[in-house]
């Protein structure tokens, strides 16, 4: 197949594009969700992101805090963004760190004024945001602007036989072509870590992912109460015949295909090292990781599923596909891709690897993935440890 | 081409996946190895379903299981080529 150059995108101010144009309204923290939804409500066009944290973190877990309201906040599927916090220091902080990218944003903050003034005030900006916005039109953009985020849900050992294979497939006949692509899950790379370390371009490459892994499966080791069969693999892993946390680990590790890591990225940290394959340590469970890479900058994401994951994100579309024929049956509205196929050996992996390369584009032009016409819209933030 | 039930990745695994909504017990299973594109045949042992695992061989307790060419586990239970492999007779080595 010959590989399309390029889709459909908003270009935005830093020189990214965008294959989504939401404004959107971020609470800084969990008692301004009441204002950003109020605000929401009003306004068509605006989305909220209500959340359950940013009140008294502190350290690393702050920062992470931070890095991932700042983060979504300068995605490239977002044209502009309202922040509403309770206090205008942390508020600000936010505001002025998005403001770099050049798109407008604009911050509030609800004490001394209370929710009703703010959320007049704040729907009076909010609207002009989302006229402002409504005006964007899509316009071509090389394909190096997908920035591919890949996570999988609810897998099952279809998931390593095929649509995990699908998406490496995709990988590497994508990342010629420029493209950013990164993948995560710390915890469910376990078994498979030796093999995963590797895979990095460089000894340093190797060594961070190694540190990062270590580090991770201590903090699980020092927390477990029992041999984590309750957790990992998951009762629907389990009943889709994974057995052990390594098998399901070689299964994970097939969507990366044959490409090398060239970093290891903080959760929610933007890649700074040009085109190519970035790991990022994740938690494993679906949101949160989507909502670490959304944060990172990614504006895409395959989503393989063996059970029927159904998750989605609210700013960056998640295209989900399975190999697994009861699933693509029982579940077809969750499902934008059905490679069940390969099982039966109907269809090969570099076929597969082609319709899948052709609905992620078509998706990345604007049509809308099965999560998005359902309204999923997970925003899930990570948090390290307890708050002070 | 013959029908496929059992998808096997690497020539080094000793055990392979169901990809039809299930085999019989007795029945004669057509396996495909992805890695060299080889066929062979098994018998099962078991009722298994879609996605769960076969024994390609005899194990005994202390075995390791191996898909994808790597460990996946250890055998905690013997197991009979054709059998169910899954949580009841093997674990992992993690954890």
């Amino acid at each position: 197949m010959d590989i399309p150059k390029s889709f459909l995108g908003y270009k935005r101010e830093n020189g990214r594009a965008g294959t989504r144009n939401h404004v959107i309204i971020l609470p800084v923290d969990d008692i301004s969700n009441a204002c950003a939804e109020a605000v929401s409500n009003n306004i068509k066009g605006t989305i909220a992101l209500p959340h359950s944290y940013g009140r008294l973190q502190f350290g690393a877990d702050l920062e992470l805090h931070f890095r991932t309201m700042i983060g979504t906040g300068k995605n490239p599927n977002v044209a502009a963004v309202i922040v509403i916090g309770i206090e205008p220091k942390w508020t600000k902080r936010i505001v002025d760190a998005i403001a770099k990218t050049g798109k407008p944003v604009e911050g509030f903050s609800i004490e001394g004024v209370g929710d009703i003034d703010t959320i007049a005030k704040v729907s009076k900006k909010a609207q002009e945001f989302s006229m402002w916005a409504s005006e964007k039109q899509r316009e071509e953009c090389p394909i190096s602007d997908l920035w591919i985020s890949v996570k999988c849900g609810e897998s099952d050992t279809t998931s390593g036989l095929a649509s995990n294979p699908t998406v490496g497939n995709l990988m590497d006949k994508l990342e010629p072509l420029g493209v950013h692509l990164c993948f995560g899950e710390t915890s469910e790379l376990t078994g498979a870590e030796n093999v995963c370390a590797k895979r990095g371009k460089t000894k340093e490459a190797q060594d961070k992912f190694m540190k990062t892994w270590s580090s991770y499966n201590d903090f699980i080791l020092k927390e477990a109460t029992d041999d984590l069969s309750e957790s990992q693999p998951t009762a629907g892993n389990i009943a889709g015949g994974l057995t052990t946390i390594e098998e399901k680990a070689f299964g994970n590790f097939q969507k990366i295909g044959s490409r090398k890591f060239i970093d290891v990225l903080e959760p929610a940290e933007e890649p700074s090292k040009g085109k190519g394959l970035y790991f990022m340590d994740t938690s494993s469970a679906a949101a949160e990781c989507v909502t670490l890479q959304a944060a990172g900058g990614f504006n895409i994401h395959l989503f393989p599923t063996g059970q029927g994951n159904i998750i989605g994100n609210p700013i960056e579309p998640v295209i989900k596909l399975t190999a697994n024929p009861l699933t693509a049956k029982t579940m077809s509205e969750h499902i934008d891709l059905d490679v069940s196929k390969i099982l039966s050996r109907e269809m090969n992996l570099d076929q597969a690897g082609d319709e899948l390369i052709k609905a992620t584009l078509k998706v990345a032009n604007g049509r809308l993935t099965c999560a998005e016409a359902l309204g999923h819209k997970e925003f899930v933030m990570t948090k390290l440890y307890r708050s002070a | 081409m013959a029908k496929t039930d059992i998808i096997i990745h690497d020539k080094k695994d000793n055990v392979g996946v169901i990809v039809v909504e299930k085999v019989n017990k007795g029945q004669d299973c057509g396996c495909w190895i992805m890695e060299n594109d080889a066929s062979n045949n098994i018998k099962s042992e078991a009722e298994i379903p879609l996605g769960h695992k076969i024994a390609l061989q005899d194990f005994k307790e202390g075995d390791t299981i191996i898909k994808y060419g790597h460990d996946i586990g250890k055998v905690v239970k013997s197991i009979k080529k054709g059998d169910h492999v899954h949580v009841h007779n093997v674990k992992t080595k993690k954890w």
